[in-house]
């Protein structure tokens, strides 16, 4: 009962977070403060993990393949479907879950032990509105991060596949450019915004309904990067199912 | 003025508020003392419309919170200044910006009115230089402090304050308190305060309503409550040997 009660909770919370808005000229700063905390901040260690994952990736593929009949082109294809419809989107999203979901959990999280919440709320102001519409927005650039992960990726295979001598850069470029399927960017990208609509809204729950002290915000942010986790899978599978299968 | 009828709130099966009534006015300190758990937080909660409560009513002028729409209670938010125990200042803010910060919420002044506003309070609650610092440069008196400037920057008619004096220095919770005391009279605003500190009963209680167990126990002033017989009332307000000593002197000097 008490999942079903959490879950209630949760798309009243969504609900709420569109009423009553904030003034705009607050919220412009709230937005531009968010974008630079959410997404630009993610940029440096997405670029890093992406870059050397996509390399990872190269070097598998290469190894296993050792039937002489099969193309060297192929560790580009395989680089590049494995960046493009798992890594970037959904890899990344559950270390994002981690970053910034435990940010967002334990801002928001410290804001409600301190009383800062309730003064919100005190001088009339929607809570909800103020904290999370406004990461919800900023996050609505983060396929912008996903981008730079498929790129990097991609560019980390090649140095890896070039560097490592496992295929000539001609047989990498050309198997990135094989049967490519625009519609897997489609994909890609329709994963990536809901998976952003969950990284700014279940962290944001975790925070703003949690109940005690310093110790229970700790608790909350790992709560909520599991079930950010767990919701970003679920969701990646029933998408995938829908709009692949 | 504020009037409280017959006010109830339970948790679940804890009824914490058991039919409190009383009436806070306008130009006074209005304390609310009693034990921790005797429901002082939750009853300035629901003053402040933070808990729904099950029977009674508030009104602040003769205006019923709860039968308020949303737009008129917004409107009467606005009125409202309250002081957290914790200041509940924002962390992301410098002092200035908090201070300024209802102001940017419910009003339309440019930046510099906003600013000159927020500075002329600042003074007014001896902080001026200290505009630029963060909340956690500052100390738990001059937070308090920024919490009270924050709190009368949009000239409220109601202020709320929660132990505003809890974890300061004693000479610190006088300042604070005659601070809050001056306030409340120069602007004619209804102040609530919930306090354990017998100073300040004994400092600025206008009027003093002491809760035991969710009832109203007693109600009085500073200078009632140094003749009341109520056990209960001396019991709490004087429990340590000093505060006894004091009382005895209080009635000798006065008989």
């Amino acid at each position: 009962m008490q999942y079903l009660h959490n879950i209630g909770t949760y798309f009243l919370m969504i609900v709420e977070m569109f009423r009553k808005p904030t003034k705009w000229s607050v919220m412009k700063q709230l937005i531009l403060k968010d974008i630079d905390d959410l997404v630009i901040g993610s940029i440096g260690i997405v670029a890093f993990i992406s870059f050397f994952v996509g390399g990872v990736v190269t070097i598998q593929t290469a190894l296993n393949i050792d039937n002489p009949l099969i193309p060297r082109s192929l560790v580009g294809f395989a680089t590049r479907q494995s960046v493009i419809l798992e890594f970037a989107p959904t890899f990344i999203s559950i270390i994002m879950a981690g970053k910034v979901g435990s940010f967002i959990t334990s801002s928001i999280g410290t804001m409600r032990v301190t009383e800062q919440i309730d003064a919100l709320e005190v001088m009339g102001i929607n809570a909800l509105n103020y904290l999370v519409f406004p990461k919800f927005i900023a996050l609505t650039l983060y396929p912008f991060v996903i981008s730079i992960a498929m790129f990097l990726g991609i560019m980390g295979g090649l140095a890896a596949c070039v560097f490592g001598n496992y295929a000539s850069m001609d047989d990498y470029i050309t198997g990135i450019q094989q049967d490519f399927e625009p519609f897997h960017m489609a994909y890609a990208f329709i994963k990536t915004l809901l998976f952003a609509f969950v990284l700014a809204t279940v962290p944001s729950y975790h925070g703003f309904y949690m109940k005690g002290g310093a110790l229970e915000v700790g608790e909350a942010s790992t709560t909520s990067f599991v079930w950010t986790s767990v919701v970003i899978i679920l969701l990646n599978y029933i998408l995938t199912q829908m709009l692949l299968s | 003025m504020i009037e409280v009828t017959n006010l109830e709130k339970s948790f679940g099966d804890a009824h914490i508020l058991k039919g409190i009534s009383t009436t806070f006015e306008k130009g006074k300190t209005n304390l609310v003392i009693g034990q921790s758990g005797s429901g002082k937080t939750v009853f300035l909660k629901c003053l402040l419309g933070l808990f729904d409560y099950e029977k009674g009513k508030i009104a602040y002028e003769g205006q019923v919170f709860a039968e308020l729409s949303e737009a008129e209670k917004r409107n009467m938010r606005a009125k409202i200044g309250m002081v957290f125990q914790g200041s509940a200042l924002f962390d992301s803010m410098t002092i200035e910006e908090n201070v300024m910060f209802p102001l940017q919420m419910f009003t339309k002044q440019s930046k510099s009115e906003m600013q000159d506003r927020a500075n002329f309070v600042l003074n007014r609650v001896k902080l001026k230089d200290a505009n630029k610092k963060m909340p956690s440069e500052a100390s738990g008196g001059m937070q308090k402090r920024v919490a009270i400037a924050r709190a009368i920057v949009n000239n409220p008619k109601y202020l709320f304050c929660d132990e505003p004096n809890s974890g300061l220095d004693p000479k610190t919770a006088i300042v604070i308190d005659n601070l809050i005391k001056e306030i409340t009279e120069e602007y004619n605003i209804t102040t609530v305060i919930n306090t354990h500190d017998m100073n300040s009963v004994m400092e600025i209680g206008d009027k003093i309503v002491f809760l035991k167990d969710g009832l109203k126990a007693w109600e009085g002033s500073k200078d009632t409550i140094f003749r009341t017989d109520n056990e209960v009332v001396t019991d709490f307000v004087y429990s340590s040997n000093l505060f006894k000593k004091v009382r005895r002197m209080y009635i000798e000097d006065n008989s």
